[in-house]
């Protein structure tokens, strides 16, 4: 606290203002759909009441400014008006963009960006809320799925998780409106349990330089916003309807929101969306469908200088787990593997049955800021989130219906931040948090716990600084601090604890012994540094070039130390070892980047160099009397991951646009020199774009996806003998599928309905020739192919 | 500072306040309901001689432990035996009979008998489900001439029935999988 205290009073002390009157503010006006000028745009400043008009090629030049902040109120016929701070000092440039959709009403932020910078060294991707509309079906991992160097570990269609340059579960964390969600995340079956409906704007970070929200994503941070609410008297909505003929399903999005001129805003949301089984070119995918309710609530008061909002959202999804994937021992193994198609196809039903899912998760936030002229902006935030999760299996007699899994996490985290602007060209954000989870395995299912019960206290704090040399260099220093405590109740199999020789090393956990199990208390203690240091250097106008290093540091997660046992949708014994410790991640990263109106690219290699690195990976097998099991063990190694991004973007003609995205990624294990498991194969996605705003903004677009066929893997491979044939199998569990083309086709015009509603009317067509195929991240498939062809509408209102 | 300082203070009892509501209570342990940890095949021969019993134990489950197998003798050549297949899950006290649930299910469940190795013998059904499908946990052996080899009980869950007879065909899910090394003196 001391040193808080201590930070707060040096920022305090540096602020100096000099006068000087003579700047000029300059730049330019742009429709922010297709980056045309925007004529006749008219800016006003405020208090001066000086008010200029763009010329024709969108260019304004306001003279005679101080070196202050100044508010500007930007005003367009055809546009909605919108007001910006700006900080002049010297010279200042500043180019501007307008919205003339509705849904995009943003409220006024200090930085003349609607939403902030995550990480202004590490290049951010992401998805605006046009692009997110189209995956309206899908999933959160479906969208982000669409950008270049993120991939997904899916199990099945709709468990789809995010992999970010290779790395998934733990090592992607996920930010909902300001939480960080805590949704039993370790689990490689787990989606995230976010609508992708709520999102008004999804950020990629590839790599830990969000270092406000965590210092552990070795992988990667994911952010989820809401739409911002402009402050202005107004009552604007959408509602969202999408059909498709895979999984002959439909969603039904509607969002409403009421904001009055003096800052307070209330904004309702809500998702239905129902799916049946789907199907590949050949066969139904029996129990795939799934059924999610979502809904949330926000409501706050927001003015320039201080603020509070409530925020509550409730998600609840169940989906069903391809029958044919739950599977007994080895052999029921090599049968899978070896027929063409899944062993159980029924007809298409919209019943969910076990194998399933249903998960329910509830995000409670309250948040307040304050602007203080000497300090800045301080925010506190409580959130509460309860996770409850139920797994249910093919199980025999009274447990019929009975959840095989029934976990409830809950978690309430404190968080206070103060961002400062020290200087025109010095700001700093620094935090702290308290954080406590809780976790409960209900006994009463009957099946012995995945996951132990435990309480996890966890403290942070983070300093992070950038500062702009001068209009062309920008540097990035950041650093941060948790501190976790663990306090575990784990029940041990007699014979594993012993056959670990836990009984030598721990014999000073143990609770209580019962028969065959033995009930310990491990307690941790993880100190966990991290930090980012990078810089951005702008030149030639165009040219940008991103340089970033950053230290994550991440606690091993309670399924890496306390697995102990079958796990039924994988078909192996999982173990996990509680002597682990945190895992270390070095990642460099350096883009180079062109936006430009007719020529955009960037290109960004990296290296993730990972000490102690956490794998699971096969080591023996195991005989039970339900046949022969293969055992993967968790393990700490080496690992180095490296690779590049490429995105680029082309205008060859009026309206029509070349885009084109390139991932490539290795992973290997340095210790035993080898390739690393589910390491996602190189991927290229090409297409065209039409688009023209003249014409009710008809936009067409062809692309086309292109997966190699991974050649890096770890042979996993194991033999079993078979006693019907009396031969000795191999089960190949490791040889990954081939390669494989996909086209997709897309399409989307609007209709003006009235003054002040848009219908827009989308279809596409998903997966164009029928190709069947089968993806190496996906769990499944072993066991059936892929999704064949999917015929989409989407129908939107927005009034 | 006035107003850092209020809320510091709030930040910090509320995190005493948050740290301070767990309790002590030791959770209670789970007792695998439905793992199968004993299969116990009774072979009693026609001409009224010693049963043989074949055993599989697997006391921890899909622990690190193997199951323990026994065969208490061997078959007499040319005879016929009455097999009966009994389940128990031993982790419970008193031991839970799981074949009363396969019997209650019989339309979802199958055994299936493989005889392999050189082992001259052959099986037969004797009891069936509702449909007339084959069950299996009550069945005839019959020993041929003096010969050894394996003899393979397979219980699977939830089989496409009818089948062919054989574990390809029928699918589902294998409850158990125990080979014992029969020989037929």
């Amino acid at each position: 606290m001391r040193t808080y205290a201590l930070v707060i009073l040096v920022l305090y002390s540096i602020t100096a203002i000099s006068q000087n009157c003579n700047n000029n503010l300059s730049g330019t006006v742009k429709d922010s759909h297709d980056n045309s000028p925007l004529v006749g745009a008219t800016l006003i400043v405020a208090g001066t009441e000086q008010a200029v008009q763009t010329d024709l090629d969108g260019n304004y030049t306001i003279t005679g400014l101080c070196n202050q902040e100044y508010s500007i109120q930007i005003s367009h016929p055809e546009c909605l008006t919108k007001g910006y701070t700006i900080k002049v000092s010297s010279a200042t440039t500043k180019n501007f963009k307008l919205e003339h959709h509705l849904e995009e009403l943003n409220q006024i932020t200090i930085d003349g960006k609607v939403y902030k910078d995550k990480s202004k060294t590490l290049i951010q991707s992401g998805l605006s809320i046009e692009e997110i509309e189209k995956f309206s079906n899908g999933s959160l991992g479906d969208a982000l799925n669409s950008l270049s160097g993120v991939s997904s570990l899916n199990t099945g269609n709709t468990v789809v998780k995010p992999l970010i340059n290779g790395l998934h579960s733990s090592r992607v964390v996920i930010i909902n409106n300001g939480v960080r969600m805590e949704d039993q995340e370790w689990g490689s079956e787990h989606a995230p349990n976010v609508d992708i409906n709520s999102a008004g704007k999804l950020t990629l970070i590839k790599g830990a330089g969000a270092l406000q929200y965590s210092g552990d994503a070795v992988g990667g941070v994911i952010i989820s916003e809401a739409a911002k609410v402009p402050v202005k008297d107004s009552l604007y909505g959408k509602t969202l309807f999408s059909a498709a003929s895979n999984g002959r399903g439909t969603t039904v999005s509607s969002q409403l929101t009421k904001s009055y001129q003096n800052g307070w805003f209330g904004t309702v949301q809500g998702t239905l969306k129902r799916f049946g089984d789907f199907e590949t070119p050949d066969y139904i995918l029996s129990n795939t469908g799934t059924s999610e309710r979502n809904a949330s609530i926000n409501i706050g008061l927001n003015r320039f200088d201080y603020g509070i909002e409530g925020y509550y959202s409730i998600f609840k999804n169940e989906i069903g787990i391809l029958r044919a994937s739950h599977l007994g021992g080895a052999q029921d193994q090599i049968n899978a593997i070896n027929s063409r198609e899944p062993s159980i196809i029924r007809d298409f039903t919209y019943n969910i049955d076990a194998p399933k899912q249903d998960v329910t998760h509830h995000l409670a936030r309250l948040k307040a800021f304050k602007r203080f002229e000497s300090i800045g902006k301080l925010s506190f935030q409580y959130d509460f989130q309860a996770n409850h999760r139920l797994e249910y299996d093919i199980r025999r007699g009274d447990d019929k219906d009975k959840a095989s899994l029934d976990l409830d996490l809950k978690t309430h985290t404190i968080m206070l931040d103060l961002e400062s602007k020290l200087s025109n060209s010095l700001n700093l954000k620094s935090g702290i948090l308290g954080r406590y989870q809780n976790n409960f395995a209900d006994p009463n299912t009957g099946v012995r716990r995945l996951i132990p019960d435990y309480d996890k206290y966890e403290i942070g704090a983070y300093l992070i600084a950038d500062y702009d040399l001068n209009d062309d260099w920008l540097l990035e220093i950041g650093g941060r601090f948790d501190y976790t405590y663990m306090d575990v109740f784990k029940f041990y199999r007699t014979s594993f604890w012993e056959s670990r020789n836990y009984d030598q090393l721990f014999p000073e956990i143990v609770v209580e012994e019962l028969g065959n199990q033995i009930l310990t208390n491990p307690e941790y203690n993880f100190y966990n540094a991290s930090g980012t240091v990078g810089t951005t250097y702008s030149f030639n106008e165009d040219y940008k070039l991103f340089f970033n290093y950053s230290l994550a540091s991440r606690a091993p997660n309670p399924s890496e130390l306390f697995s102990e046992g079958l796990h039924h949708s994988a078909s192996r014994i999982e173990l996990g070892d509680l002597r682990f410790n945190s895992e270390i991640g070095h990642k460099f990263s350096l883009t180079f980047q062109r936006e430009n109106n007719v020529f955009s690219f960037s290109i960004n290699p990296y290296i993730n160099i990972i000490n102690d690195f956490i794998v699971i990976e096969p080591t023996e097998i195991q005989q039970t009397i339900r046949g022969n099991f293969q055992v993967w063990e968790y393990r700490q190694t080496n690992a180095e991951l490296l690779g590049v991004d490429i995105d680029a973007s082309y205008s060859f003609a009026e309206n029509f646009r070349f885009e084109h995205q390139f991932s490539l990624v290795k992973g290997y294990d340095r210790t035993n020199n080898t390739p690393l498991i589910s390491i996602p194969a190189v991927n290229t996605k090409n297409g065209i774009v039409y688009q023209n705003p003249e014409l009710n903004s008809l936009r067409l677009s062809l692309q086309s996806e292109y997966v190699f066929r991974q050649n890096e893997f770890p042979n996993t491979n194991f033999e079993v003998f078979i006693p019907e044939t009396q031969t000795t199998e191999i089960v190949d569990v490791s040889t990954p599928p081939e390669a494989y083309h996909l086209l997709d086709f897309d399409s989307s015009i609007d209709f003006k309905l009235n003054n002040k509603s848009t219908l827009t009317v989308g279809l596409g067509i998903k997966n164009l020739f029928n190709t069947s195929y089968r993806n190496y991240l996906n769990r499944l498939r072993y066991y059936a192919d892929d999704l064949g062809r999917n015929f989409l509408l989407n129908l939107k209102i927005n009034y | 500072m006035k107003n850092l300082k209020s809320v510091s203070i709030l930040f910090f009892a509320s995190l005493l306040f948050i740290a301070c509501s767990s309790d002590d209570e030791n959770p209670e342990p789970v007792n695998e309901e439905e793992i199968i940890t004993t299969v116990t095949v009774t072979l009693t021969p026609d001409d009224g001689g010693t049963p043989v019993t074949l055993v599989t134990r697997d006391l921890d489950g899909d622990g690190p432990n193997e199951p323990v197998i026994t065969v208490s003798g061997n078959l007499n050549a040319n005879t016929s035996y009455n097999g009966d297949i009994i389940l128990l899950n031993e982790t419970e006290d008193p031991a839970e009979n799981i074949t009363e649930e396969v019997l209650e299910e019989a339309e979802e469940h199958q055994f299936f008998y493989t005889i392999a190795g050189g082992l001259n013998a052959s099986t037969e059904y004797s009891n069936y489900d509702s449909d007339d499908n084959p069950l299996g946990t009550k069945f005839i052996l019959s020993a041929g001439d003096a010969s050894s080899g394996t003899l393979t009980f397979t219980l699977r869950h939830e089989p496409k029935k009818p089948n062919d007879g054989t574990l390809g065909d029928a699918g589902g899910e294998t409850d158990i999988e125990a080979t014992f090394n029969v020989t037929v003196e």
